[in-house]
């Protein structure tokens, strides 16, 4: 079967997850962002390549930063960019997804940028929209429950790139609760894709996915053990409204060992980056000092991923 | 079909540019070809003149037709725009829809003084009301094949044709 979100010439036309994409289009991606990092310093921040589209914002789970970088995004294409509220609309009044779907397909949407709770819910609209003909339709992932989110894992790979000129010979450590982590899950996808020799994943064991040794990830218990002669360092965040069951003693506890201080940051290479994909908890996965520190990228990573996205958008919508 | 040496055609070209280019005009190179031209005037025509950069992909009225290509570069303009007079450079002058989209892009960056345009090479074929004020050789070229520039190692520019494919449509539509 064709990979769903490659069209008949290998051009990617839906963006669903990282897993099995190829290195190509992972480069020609983070190759595109490039010119569009500089559109924001001019005088006219948008350029028309998707003007006159209609790009549906269909968030049925919450999110400030991903829904906003993705409007700003779609908006600096000059794409019509339309919010919906799913929580106040018809699904809570019974409509299925794909009804949801065909209904915004009939008012001309030509593209849906989905977050659910659920994954593989972008994915089945994307095999629903090719199944019924409609492959002017195109749909980007922006993050579905445990699965995935690969606009999150190119801008962590685009802003990895950016300070560390490219992948070979880095060692790239993700700290915490990798197992709540679509971030991560993605991001380990995309490291691996692109040829980065080590990726580790450090955090108490009840947080560890068991499957990590099969992606080619070295694990790690010990914080300190594991932060040694790292050259990136991506904290995530400590997901405790999916925590179901005592998986952790308590905030302070994980702090204590998991937390990103300066005397744990001083274990990793001198000119390591550190990385958060957001919102951070302070005290909780990071310190201040750390976060607010010379070695912080946390903000630059979120003005990338506005460029990383125009570059999802143009290709998917071009193809 | 024969064509002129580039590196004659890029002389003519400078000798229509001296004397009527403004002193201060900033000359800006459509990529790639266009860029080569714009950095070699610049050394060739007396006068202060920073060069700059655009790639017209994100501004082309083919992209809902033949989506984005694989390698945009960056625009760069290192001066300001408002206010300036501006020498857009290309190496060929087809249907002027290369053009159309640098001027665009242009002025989402500021509102120049004046746009002149400057071409190596114009081979007939508008479907634009796009004229050169400066170019190098004037040319009838049959609809299937593409007039190419390249560049040595050596720096020299080339002048070349190949048969208009699919591939090539692809890579420099409106040349």
């Amino acid at each position: 079967m064709r990979n769903p979100q490659l069209n008949a010439d290998g051009g990617l036309t839906h963006l669903l997850t990282l897993e099995g994409l190829p290195a190509d289009v992972i480069r020609q991606i983070l190759d595109t962002a490039i010119p569009f990092t500089s559109i924001a310093m001019r005088d006219v921040k948008k350029v028309p390549l998707l003007r006159g589209k209609a790009v549906f914002n269909l968030f049925f789970e919450n999110s400030t930063r991903t829904r906003t970088t993705f409007e700003i995004a779609a908006k600096r294409l000059s794409a019509d960019v339309i919010n919906l509220n799913i929580g106040a609309s018809s699904t809570s009044k019974g409509e299925t997804l794909l009804d949801t779907v065909d209904n915004l397909v009939a008012m001309n949407a030509d593209m849906f940028v989905v977050r659910h709770a659920q994954s593989g819910a972008p994915h089945l609209i994307a095999a629903h929209l090719n199944r019924t003909g409609r492959n002017h339709v195109h749909v980007v992932n922006a993050g579905d429950g445990r699965h995935a989110h690969p606009t999150q894992g190119l801008l962590d790979l685009f802003t990895i790139r950016h300070y560390k000129r490219d992948f070979r010979n880095l060692t790239v450590a993700i700290v915490g609760d990798v197992l709540h982590s679509r971030v991560a899950r993605s991001l380990i996808h995309g490291l691996t894709t692109v040829g980065t020799p080590e990726v580790r994943a450090i955090g108490p064991q009840t947080l560890l996915p068991t499957a990590l040794q099969a992606l080619g990830v070295r694990v790690f218990n010990d914080m300190r053990e594991g932060l040694k002669g790292c050259d990136v360092i991506v904290m995530l965040r400590l997901q405790s409204e999916r925590m179901r069951g005592a998986l952790l003693p308590s905030a302070g506890e994980f702090f204590k060992h998991y937390g990103l201080t300066p005397d744990k940051l001083a274990m990793a290479k001198p000119d390591a980056i550190v990385m958060h994909p957001g919102p951070m908890n302070r005290g909780v996965e990071i310190d201040s000092a750390v976060a607010d520190g010379e070695r912080s990228v946390i903000l630059p990573q979120v003005t990338f991923g506005i460029a990383v996205r125009m570059a999802v958008l143009s290709i998917v919508a071009g193809n | 079909m024969t064509l002129p040496d580039a590196e004659q055609t890029l002389a003519a070209l400078a000798d229509r540019m001296r004397g009527a280019v403004a002193f201060d005009a900033r000359f800006v190179g459509i990529y790639s070809g266009g860029a080569w031209v714009a950095e070699r005037l610049a050394q060739m025509i007396p006068g202060e003149h920073p060069v700059g950069y655009i790639d017209v992909s994100f501004y082309r009225d083919d992209f809902h037709r033949k989506g984005l290509k694989p390698e945009v570069k960056r625009t760069e303009l290192p001066f300001e725009v408002d206010g300036a007079t501006i020498v857009l450079v290309d190496d060929v002058l087809y249907t002027g829809r290369s053009v159309r989209a640098a001027i665009n892009e242009l002025f989402d960056y500021g509102r120049p003084e004046r746009i002149e345009l400057a071409v190596l090479v114009d081979r007939g074929g508008r479907e634009l009301p796009v004229e050169a004020t400066y170019a190098g050789a004037r040319l009838a070229v049959a609809r299937e094949l593409s007039v190419v520039l390249s560049r040595g190692a050596d720096g020299r520019l080339l002048l070349s044709t190949e048969a208009v494919g699919a591939e090539q449509a692809a890579e420099s539509p409106g040349a």
